[in-house]
């Protein structure tokens, strides 16, 4: 009967015991000291985290250095898009030069993969570094083409589509594009 | 006739005082956390975010207040105005100051644990009324939690009552003028701080409320300005541990230089946002360490003390 008191006892002064505190002691001390530190927050609408340019927000359409729409409504960023939110007519010009009639973008399903950019051949459209474009309505997510159309090129300046393609527009025949010979004439038997 | 004007100023003062405390507490304790945590907290409605208290408490009398039909309505009720009661009235032998103290009770001491065990019912019965298996384990545990600690919690406070000699805490600050009781009284100190923690059930000690097993344990059932006076009573029951911590060990209202208040105010200060410290810090133990931790250490403890304490007195007077 003793024995077993003793042994609790002993048991009561273990160093294991103790030890446990000391590790607790030195958990709180920790936690203080991290008063000290810088806070990690960034207090968003003050203050702004860096964005990279290539972000992958806010889609657009862009127009050449001329002013002209870069969208030619060829229909591949709709068909790269895996959700399917891009929507879009072609139509033409009297100049044969092709544009979309309307182009609409759901952004309540875009999940702004950029894809629409990769596919585009004509730099039209392109990813912006806005991201804050929360509505209360969803309806006001849809964006038509006069909320897409921007004034300037975007990221790529001096390119400018049909200057440096070999297609007929107003102000620029066959072979006076950038870099291009004129035309081999079929119809000539000289070399 | 002044003096009972005086009186009833200095009660109402108090109570005004002690409730604006409580329900500061949630702020302090959230941009605390946020500090310890590396972030900033509530700081967006008015200074520092101080208007929150108004935003948080305007929501919670705005809900619906909601009894389910399953409850046992009467003691689902009665359950959450308890434990306000019981903590607001352990306040009453608070010596805040000389001459600020709602009662100058010669128990007061014993009426402090009195009143805490009391907060048992609270629990239990909420616990019990709720009438859900979440909150019934809840209560089950925080009452066999709050049971056993309080007895050491009394046995650690003896040390302390035969050093000043008395039960009246405003005897005890006095018997303090020539030293804190915590110098003599160190390992009293710490057993009582701790339970202290267990008896406001706040974290380590927040198994009754366990969110990751218990959803919110007693509490559970409960919404709106119901819940919101267990979330006061909490914080008004960490005031009271804190205050009740400087008034037997660390001299109360004493310190040079500053007004009695003022000192008293400040140490008080200091344990609350030591109570936040250790909610910020420590993780919960299982259920069967903290009750072994009770009553294979922390009861020894407090009766080695007790029987030191007494020998050393018994051999001073001889």
């Amino acid at each position: 009967m003793v024995s077993v008191q003793i042994l609790a006892l002993i048991r009561f002064f273990r160093v294991k015991n103790w030890v446990y505190m000391l590790s607790i002691l030195k958990s709180i001390t920790t936690v203080f000291m991290t008063m000290f530190r810088k806070r990690a927050t960034i207090q968003y609408p003050e203050e702004r985290h860096y964005i990279p340019p290539r972000w992958r927000g806010r889609i657009i359409l862009s127009r050449d250095p001329d002013g002209e729409e870069r969208c030619v409504a060829c229909n591949l960023c709709a068909v790269a898009c895996p959700v399917g939110c891009i929507a879009l007519q072609a139509a033409e010009d009297e100049h044969g030069r092709r544009y979309p009639e309307f182009f609409r973008i759901n952004f309540s399903r875009c999940i702004f993969c950029g894809y629409c950019e990769e596919a585009c051949p004509t730099y039209a459209i392109q990813l912006t570094t806005d991201f804050e474009m929360g509505e209360y309505v969803r309806q006001n997510l849809v964006y038509e083409k006069e909320d897409l159309l921007i004034s300037g090129p975007g990221k790529y300046h001096g390119y400018n589509y049909y200057r440096v393609a070999g297609l007929s527009i107003r102000g620029k025949d066959k072979g006076e594009a950038e870099n291009e010979d004129i035309p081999v004439d079929i119809k000539s038997l000289l070399p | 006739m002044t003096e009972t004007i005086l009186h009833l100023m200095i009660l109402f003062s108090i109570l005004f005082v002690v409730l604006t405390i409580g329900s500061m507490l949630i702020w302090l304790e959230r941009r605390l956390l946020a500090l310890w945590q590396d972030r900033y907290g509530p700081n967006r409605v008015g200074p520092f975010g101080l208007l929150q208290v108004l935003a948080d408490s305007i929501k919670i009398f705005a809900k619906e207040d909601w009894i389910p039909p399953f409850a046992d309505k009467a003691v689902f009720i009665i359950a959450p105005a308890v434990i306000m009661v019981v903590v607001l009235m352990s306040f009453t032998v608070i010596p805040f100051a000389p001459g600020i103290e709602v009662v100058d009770l010669n128990i007061g001491l014993l009426f402090f644990l009195a009143m805490s065990s009391m907060g048992v019912y609270s629990v239990a019965l909420a616990g019990w009324a709720s009438n859900s298996k979440y909150s019934l384990l809840g209560g089950l545990r925080s009452v066999a939690q709050m049971l056993s600690y309080e007895v050491f919690m009394g046995l650690s406070l003896m040390g302390v009552v035969m050093l000043a000699g008395s039960f009246n805490l405003r005897e005890i600050v006095e018997a303090q003028r020539g030293g804190w009781f915590i110098i003599p009284q160190f390992i009293g100190f710490i057993v009582f701080f701790i339970a202290g923690i267990a008896e406001t059930h706040r974290l380590p000690f927040d198994l009754p409320e366990a969110e990751s097993e218990l959803v919110a344990g007693f509490h559970a059932e409960y919404s709106g300005m119901k819940f919101g006076m267990f979330f006061i009573g909490e914080y008004l029951a960490i005031t009271l541990i804190s205050a009740l911590t400087v008034a037997l060990f660390f001299g109360g209202w004493m310190g040079p230089l500053l007004p009695p208040v003022v000192w008293f105010a400040i140490k008080t200060f200091v344990f609350i946002c030591f109570f936040i410290l250790l909610r910020a810090s420590l993780p919960r133990p299982r259920y069967d360490q903290l009750m072994s931790f009770g009553w294979k250490v922390m009861l020894p403890l407090s009766l080695i003390n007790l029987v030191v304490t007494g020998a050393v007195v018994l051999l001073r007077k001889t």
